[in-house]
């Protein structure tokens, strides 16, 4: 992985670190489970390479808007999404879509870590059987440079049919992480990925987030501003009225954070500076 | 890969009804083989005839039912309180290692098969109640032998209902000054009442349904209990015996008392629920 | 005073209670020991029963009881587990099919053990023409193993977090495969326990077996055979052989040692599973 790292200074400066191409666009996506709206028409756009903060309160259906984007609302009864999103040239919504393969390109990692009750290698070689890849070696080739990309290689290598619950927090965050990446994604949506671990770990998960930069299109949910500030170049702001989710402002992360052109945000973001 | 699912919801629901179906099965064929015997007379024939006279088309089923709840409930009433007192005994009273292993034991003996106490039974009880009083193989055989059986199943099930009651709640009235007696009375009995409630029902749902070992010790002898001594024939008993040789309306009549007896257990469980339910939120 | 009185009088009690059930199972085991243990040796094992069963062996016997078991699990282990899966994974509490499917369960697990013999009887015996077999009688306690195997099964897969159930969404895994190598195996202690409590009720049965497996003590040569199992055997010789007395005992000592081994086996099987496939921390 040939990424150089970016101080605090070039992140704030924005889109000079990735062209704004569209990856996912998404226009008026409303999401609703048994009839109760969740997220009202939201509309925009993700920038490839580029990481997205998602930020605002809790209950502003932020994670709803990540489950939508990978059909993982399809596991939930009564879950309704309308609209439209794109991922590409795919049509996200539509019903035909085979969303096995979907979600090998879109991954996401989940606030609490989630490592299967199976031995480290097995976390990493389960997606990758059931993605079709079979061969011994090639297994074993693609298990290593995740956990290569995670920074767990040199951690864990000669212990890799240990359980992976065995793992501190930090590594296990890191492991699902390997996991999602194994299957060479494109995008990664991350709902609250560090709000789990404690400082040390969630510091070292973070850094890994800015290491994807430019090789993965990131979308985070996060609650933490400062990490939001820190980490992201495009930000979302969501916030709850008349008891509904609903996206106030998007834009450049600097913009968001130091010019936000709706009160709301400038109230919301003002907590990290006031 | 994608195709998998697409197969295997179906596949897991079609298998789940035919689970579902067994049961339909089984009433169904009950039904079918009753027939014959109901469609004269109805179930009052099983109430009104004077006794079990198979062979001349009297099918009162009243003496062996009476046996059947004496036995039952009989057993229920012996095995209740040392069942429950076995359960304190493990759970409060005991040193830890000895509750370990009396409670192995009790599995143990939750899972000796009902020939075996049929055996011993016959083979030890019956002689030294016939000492007693002849002719031994009685309903009081029958009692003792059942209450053996359905001991380790209260046993069990109330040790689980009472290990479940939160050390929060036993050591707040510990700590109100209440002796061990009072605690166990007036803390942990009612938290685990349902539990407990709950194991006693299985207990008298196996008495009821228990064959084998009553067969053995209890006489056979169709005939209202009057005494604890008399020899009886219990429902169950009743079709094991006969089973081999009946044909026609004797076999639909076996069935219709199986079906009768099926009816009573299920009844008995559906009211436990019922009652273990409304305790719950009355 | 009175308190301490009352106490220990309580404590008197309980004691004498926990020591009457370990008199009375003494007693029993005791004499089960006693009558039955010399009439042990291998050629009990090994050779057929003479004489009625008075002398001679069990080794047909235990054959037939195996081959019953077998048959029983054989039909009870993939319905139930489907059953299971299908109502822990696809159904939500209050949908109809799973209340169905449930109360039948509930009814089916209260049904009496000679009920479950006439059924099979006249379903497998008569109505399917299987006669007096093998077959006969494991599907009949197929039958009765299904409740409480379903009921734990359903709750060991139930008890699975649901966390890895996303994750394995996430993750583009079809539900059959996340069935197969996560959930399954996650509920693995559930399912052999309520493995464990199904043979410990199928390899107890008699009543449900008089009448669908039949008595015939000699070596069982196909499963349409008929075939006595242990239970039967014991119930034979101790009411309908005179002198058959101490071959009951005998038998009845195989029978509970039958019982622990084979929970032994499925306890260390579901254990090595285990540790081979799922390690939780």
């Amino acid at each position: 992985m040939n990424m150089p790292s970016y101080t605090l200074g070039q992140i704030e400066s924005g889109p000079s670190c990735c062209k704004p191409v569209r990856h996912l666009a998404v226009n008026n996506l409303s999401v609703s489970y048994g009839g109760k709206i969740v997220l009202n028409e939201v509309s925009l756009d993700i920038y490839k390479g580029c990481i997205t903060a998602l930020i605002g309160p809790s209950g502003c259906g932020k994670t709803s808007f990540l489950s939508a984007l990978n059909r993982l609302t399809d596991l939930v009864p009564g879950a309704r999404v309308s609209g439209q999103a794109h991922f590409g040239e795919t049509d996200l919504l539509d019903p035909s879509l085979d969303v096995m393969a979907l979600r090998r390109q879109i991954g996401m990692i989940f606030q609490k870590p989630n490592p299967f009750p199976l031995s480290i290698r097995r976390n990493l070689e389960l997606p990758l059987r059931e993605h079709g890849v079979r061969h011994r070696e090639l297994l074993a080739a693609k298990v290593q440079q995740a956990l290569h990309d995670v920074g767990l290689w040199e951690e864990v290598r000669d212990r890799l049919d240990a359980p992976a619950l065995a793992l501190s927090g930090g590594q296990q965050q890191r492991l699902c992480i390997a996991r999602a990446l194994v299957l060479e994604p494109s995008v990664l949506l991350m709902d609250e990925p560090c709000s789990a671990l404690d400082p040390i770990a969630s510091a070292v998960v973070e850094e890994l987030i800015q290491h994807l930069r430019g090789s993965y299109t990131v979308v985070i949910v996060t609650h933490n501003l400062a990490q939001a500030r820190r980490l992201a170049n495009y930000a979302a702001f969501f916030w709850m009225s008349e008891h509904v989710g609903k996206l106030i402002e998007y834009g450049q992360c600097r913009q968001i954070f130091e010019s936000p052109a709706n009160d709301l945000t400038a109230a919301y973001v003002a907590g990290l500076s006031g | 890969m994608f195709h998998a699912d697409r197969w295997l919801a179906p596949l897991l629901a079609t298998l789940a009804c035919v689970t579902a179906l067994v049961l339909l099965l089984i009433l169904g064929f009950l039904w079918n083989e009753a027939w014959p015997v109901l469609t004269e007379g109805g179930w009052r024939r099983f109430i009104d005839a004077e006794g079990w006279y198979p062979l001349e088309g009297s099918f009162g089923l009243l003496p062996m039912l009476w046996a059947t709840l004496a036995a039952s409930f009989g057993a229920l009433l012996l095995a209740t309180p040392i069942g429950l007192a076995s359960a304190i005994f493990v759970r409060f009273y005991a040193p830890q290692s000895i509750a370990g292993l009396y409670r192995n034991l009790l599995s143990l003996l939750a899972g000796i098969p009902s020939v075996v106490y049929g055996l011993w039974g016959l083979t030890v009880l019956v002689p030294i109640i016939a000492h007693w009083r002849p002719p031994g193989a009685s309903l009081l055989a029958a009692i003792l032998i059942l209450a053996l059986m359905i001991l380790p199943t209260i046993a069990l099930t109330s040790i689980s209902a009472l290990s479940a009651v939160p050390t929060a709640l036993l050591q707040g009235a510990a700590s109100l000054g209440l002796t061990r007696k009072g605690m166990i009375l007036g803390v942990a009995l009612p938290t685990a009442h349902e539990g407990i409630v709950g194991g006693i029902m299985l207990a008298m749902a196996r008495a009821l349904g228990e064959t084998m070992a009553v067969l053995m010790v209890a006489g056979n002898v169709v005939q209202t209990p009057s005494s604890l001594f008399d020899s009886v024939r219990v429902l169950t008993a009743n079709i094991a015996l006969e089973m081999a040789y009946a044909t026609g309306q004797h076999r639909a009549g076996l069935f219709a008392s199986g079906m009768l007896l099926t009816l009573l257990v299920v009844l008995l469980a559906w009211w436990a629920a019922h009652a273990a339910g409304e305790t719950r939120h009355g | 005073m009175v308190n301490r009185l009352t106490d220990q009088l309580f404590t008197a009690a309980v004691w004498s209670a926990a020591i009457l059930v370990l008199v009375m199972f003494c007693w029993l085991l005791g004499d089960l020991l006693l009558q039955g243990g010399h009439h042990l040796s291998w050629s009990f094992l090994l050779s057929a029963p003479e004489n009625a069963g008075r002398s001679g062996g069990i080794a047909p016997i235990l054959v037939s009881t195996l081959l019953i078991l077998a048959v029983a699990l054989a039909a009870a282990i993939p319905l139930g587990l489907a059953t299971a899966a299908w109502l822990a994974e696809y159904t939500r509490d209050g949908g109809r099919g799973a209340r169905a499917v449930r109360m039948s369960l509930d009814v089916l697990a209260g049904v009496p053990s000679i009920v479950f013999g006439l059924f099979g009887n006249a379903f497998f015996s008569i109505f399917l023409g299987l006669g007096f077999s093998i077959l006969s009688g494991g599907l009949t306690l197929a039958c009765m193993i299904l409740p409480i195997f379903i009921r734990t099964s359903e709750m060991g897969l139930a008890a699975v977090p649901d966390e890895w159930r996303r994750g394995a969404a996430a993750l583009g895994m079809t539900r059959a495969a996340a069935l197969w190598h996560l959930l399954l195996p996650a509920a693995s202690p559930a399912i052999a326990t309520g493995l464990m409590l199904g043979i410990g009720r199928a390899t107890a049965e008699t009543a449900a077996l008089i009448f669908t497996s039949g008595y015939v003590d000699r070596m069982p040569e196909s499963l349409s055979d008929s075939g006595r199992s242990l239970a039967v055997h014991i119930y034979e010789l101790s009411m309908n052989v005179t002198g058959g007395d101490e071959a009951a005992y005998a038998s009845a000592l195989i029978l509970i040692g039958l019982i622990i081994t084979i929970n032994a086996i499925a306890q260390a099987l579901s254990e090595r599973w285990l540790t081979r496939r799922i390690i939780t921390a």
